[in-house]
């Protein structure tokens, strides 16, 4: 009984520090106007850490991080609109740093192959579905299923 | 029959198209290595410290007129203590102004290196937190920027300056940038 509250004591708390860990970093930063912070949070999710291949500027303490955070925070405050400030970035990281790409001959690879999977796919499915209504068994197949004792094969 | 043969052969085929497609992967260059945005932009405009001695700051103005080299460096990074004696040719050999941006760094610990490994830069922006290296568009130490005589940055170097990324991708941008100014200034 003891062991069983101690393994779910541990798994809670395995859970809890995966949860925190999951969480974004947080800066001090407090921002008079709610308006302004709910876009900050947004910029800082579809940024992506230049330094760190795979998180955004939200989720990486590292230090480029933090820069990028508090130069967006820094235009927000400025008045510039979430467009300038993605385009500033833009421009000094390309289109690495953000996490929506645009449509480009360079990114419609990535926009257009989950797509053609998808059509590969269904169309895969329909071939394989009627071959399975073409296949019938033969009369022997069919004795013999029956001796197994498979009800109507 | 043949088509049923065909299907089986199907999946290998499907793998070695998914082993082309990665091996190209390879061939497209470091996955860590930015495109250089910058490129034929303006140097951003500063106003920021030196690491002592006068003038005491440093803005955009002091970049101009010459062929630079803009080198982001800290104490910190042990790529810069690589490339410092590398510089410090480059510097000698050339007689290129090579500008020292201290990044993210300790200036007492930035001056302690210098006096140390000796000085290689023209003059001294210190960055101490970062903005000026959000607006390069850097995202780490070091990286090497060539300026031309009008502010406009014409090459960036991601990483250590090498005696092979100096002969082959940074000195001919240096020499073909310094006979354009030269026949500039002639006409």
């Amino acid at each position: 009984m003891t062991a069983r509250v101690a393994r779910s004591v541990a798994a809670a708390l395995c859970l809890a520090a995966t949860l925190a860990s999951a969480s974004s970093v947080v800066d001090a930063f407090d921002f008079d106007d709610p308006a302004l912070e709910a876009r900050y949070r947004t910029l800082i999710a579809e940024l992506r850490c230049p330094k760190c291949l795979n998180v955004n500027i939200a989720g990486s303490d590292a230090p480029i991080a933090s820069d990028l955070r508090r130069a967006v925070r820094r235009m927000l405050e400025e008045g510039r609109s979430d467009d300038e400030i993605l385009a500033h970035l833009k421009e000094r990281y390309g289109n690495f740093i953000l996490y929506d790409p645009p449509l480009s001959a360079a990114t419609v690879l990535l926009w257009a192959t989950p797509v053609l999977l998808i059509v590969l796919g269904l169309l895969v499915l329909r071939r394989i579905g009627s071959r399975r209504d073409a296949v019938a068994l033969t009369d022997e197949e069919r004795s013999k299923l029956e001796a197994l004792g498979v009800e109507n094969p | 029959m043949t088509r049923a043969r065909a299907l089986l052969a199907l999946p290998l085929a499907v793998f070695v198209g998914i082993v082309l497609l990665l091996h190209a992967g390879f061939g497209l260059g470091r996955a860590d290595l930015l495109p250089s945005a910058l490129l034929g932009k303006p140097f951003p405009d500063f106003d920021l410290p030196t690491l002592g001695g006068e003038p005491a700051s440093r803005s955009r103005a002091d970049l101009l007129g010459k062929v630079r080299l803009v080198n982001v460096w800290a104490t910190w990074c042990p790529t810069c203590a690589a490339e410092h004696d590398e510089l410090a040719g480059i510097a000698a050999e050339t007689g290129i102004g090579i500008v020292g941006i201290n990044y993210k760094d300790d200036p007492n610990a930035a001056r302690a290196w210098l006096a140390q490994r000796g000085d290689p830069y023209r003059f001294h922006i210190v960055d101490a937190n970062g903005d000026l290296g959000v607006d390069l568009g850097v995202y780490g130490a070091p990286e090497t920027f060539v300026v031309d005589a009008d502010g406009v940055i014409r090459f960036k170097q991601v990483g250590a300056v090498t005696a092979e990324t100096w002969r082959d991708s940074i000195a001919p941008v240096v020499v073909s940038l310094r006979e354009a100014l030269i026949q500039e200034r002639q006409r």
